[in-house]
């Protein structure tokens, strides 16, 4: 019967969700409830933890954060996060202070970072209204994490500091002059935007995440 | 190129969009949830939420409204509207709000805003400024514009500022509600006084009165309400006439 059809792909559906296990961590930076919603929104079912287990369990991480460099990083220091997070092996998401705090140091609070990115985080020159707050940009897209994204879509944004350009840059933004909007290197991504604020591109890029291979 | 933003701005009351708004094609125009995600569909750039509830159950009513918004929409948004501490800062923060607004509380209090950008980052703190001019000053009013203060407009935002403010919203009390453009001479010289983001309010009534704040007021953002609650202008025609004139806008 059709509606039994119905049951049975709602039931395929069900345990896909199941399986996929996505833990984001909650280290008390921000606000991790839009992101969870984000990822709800898509069909998915997100966990918030620090434990080390339950992260170390996930089939993909989100590493979020909002504020300041040096309290986040001591946060991190606090719970072991620091040691635990550059270890992980599965695709792992950096989210504005979360892709910050991967890089090698920060300018924000003198911090020492988690060295997976190799560059330093520095500040927006007084040229430009600092914060950049609102919808730039993003191009030179690479990665699996940009599959099927158009370039020069806009994005949304909220930061006073940044990664220039390195050889993990996978977008670049300009604001002044050109800085990466995203970082990768290896089951590691970080993006500057705000993903689960960018509308529907933002959702498409957070579904590439959740649902391609790490290249 | 960052684009400007076009911010609808929505009163709510009891957990429910208040006056002026004609939706016919929306089921219910009182729930702010479904207006919201009509408005992030149209093409807003973001939302901003104004609480004017007067009631003991406001804080609860607003992060419960707040967290239903963070559920279905996916653009930012700023609630403001009484807000006082960290802790009302907190609990809206920690149920979705992107950003807060605080006006009244910070004029008596301007520590408030130091506070807020050590616990929040200026990135989420937005001092929200209504001001009209009197004797040739512009003078900052309490209370949504009840009460007159002695501060300067240029002053307290300047001050906002160093404070750590990461966005100011200046609403001209003056063009408030005439439709007839926004205060672009006062708006220009904050922007080339302050180096944070100044978002425009009050004036809206037609499409030019945004290239104007723009262009000459060099507003980062624009704020309206009814122009858009009445659709005398829709944000998707508006933007596509921006970007004929040459203004960055996500389209």
């Amino acid at each position: 019967m059709c509606r039994n059809k119905y049951f049975a792909a709602f039931q395929v559906i069900r345990q896909w969700i199941h399986k996929m296990k996505i833990v984001i961590i909650n280290y008390g930076a921000g606000n991790i409830q839009s992101i969870k919603f984000a990822v709800e929104r898509l069909g998915y079912s997100a966990v918030l933890s620090d434990d080390a287990n339950e992260i170390k369990t996930a089939d993909r991480v989100i590493f979020p954060g909002v504020g300041e460099a040096s309290s986040a990083m001591k946060k991190l220091r606090n719970t072991g996060l620091d040691l635990l997070i550059p270890k992980l092996q599965q695709p792992v998401l950096g989210i504005c202070l979360g892709m910050q705090l991967m890089c090698n140091s920060s300018e924000e609070g003198d911090t020492h970072g988690l060295g997976i990115f190799d560059i330093e985080v520095v500040r927006f020159s007084n040229k430009v209204k600092v914060p950049q707050i609102g919808w730039n940009q993003i191009s030179d897209l690479k990665t699996a994490l940009f599959k099927d994204i158009p370039e020069n879509e806009y994005i949304y944004m909220v930061h006073s500091y940044y990664a220039p350009l390195c050889a993990a840059t996978i977008a670049e933004s300009d604001y002044g002059l050109r800085y990466s909007a995203a970082l990768g290197k290896d089951n590691f991504y970080g993006v500057q935007f705000h993903p689960e604020k960018s509308s529907a591109i933002g959702e498409a890029i957070l579904r590439n995440f959740l649902e391609n291979k790490a290249q | 190129m960052l684009a400007k933003r076009i911010i609808p701005c929505l009163d709510i009351k009891n957990g429910r969009t208040v006056k002026g708004v004609n939706f016919v094609d929306l089921r219910d125009a009182g729930d702010p949830v479904a207006l919201a995600q009509y408005y992030a569909d149209s093409g807003a750039d973001e939302l901003v939420f104004l609480d004017i509830s007067a009631t003991e159950e406001r804080r609860k009513t607003l992060a419960k409204l707040v967290y239903h918004v963070a559920e279905k929409v996916n653009i930012p948004f700023t609630v403001g509207g009484g807000i006082s501490s960290i802790e009302d800062v907190d609990i809206l923060l920690h149920n979705g709000a992107d950003k807060v607004s605080i006006n009244s509380s910070a004029i008596r209090n301007p520590n408030l805003i130091d506070d807020l950008v050590a616990k929040f980052g200026s990135q989420c703190i937005v001092v929200a400024i209504d001001a009209k001019i009197i004797n040739d000053h512009w003078k900052v009013h309490l209370m949504g514009g009840k009460v007159a203060t002695e501060l300067d407009l240029f002053d307290w935002s300047k001050e906002a500022e160093e404070r750590g403010a990461g966005e100011i919203l200046f609403t001209s009390m003056d063009h408030d509600g005439t439709k007839d453009g926004f205060a672009n001479e006062a708006l220009a010289r904050l922007s080339a006084t302050l180096n944070i983001p100044i978002i425009a309010s009050g004036g809206a009534g037609k499409v030019q009165d945004f290239i104007d704040t723009f262009k000459e007021g060099k507003a980062d953002a624009a704020l309206a309400a009814s122009v858009f609650h009445f659709k005398e202008i829709a944000i998707a025609d508006l933007k596509k006439i921006l970007k004929q004139n040459g203004i960055a806008v996500r389209l």
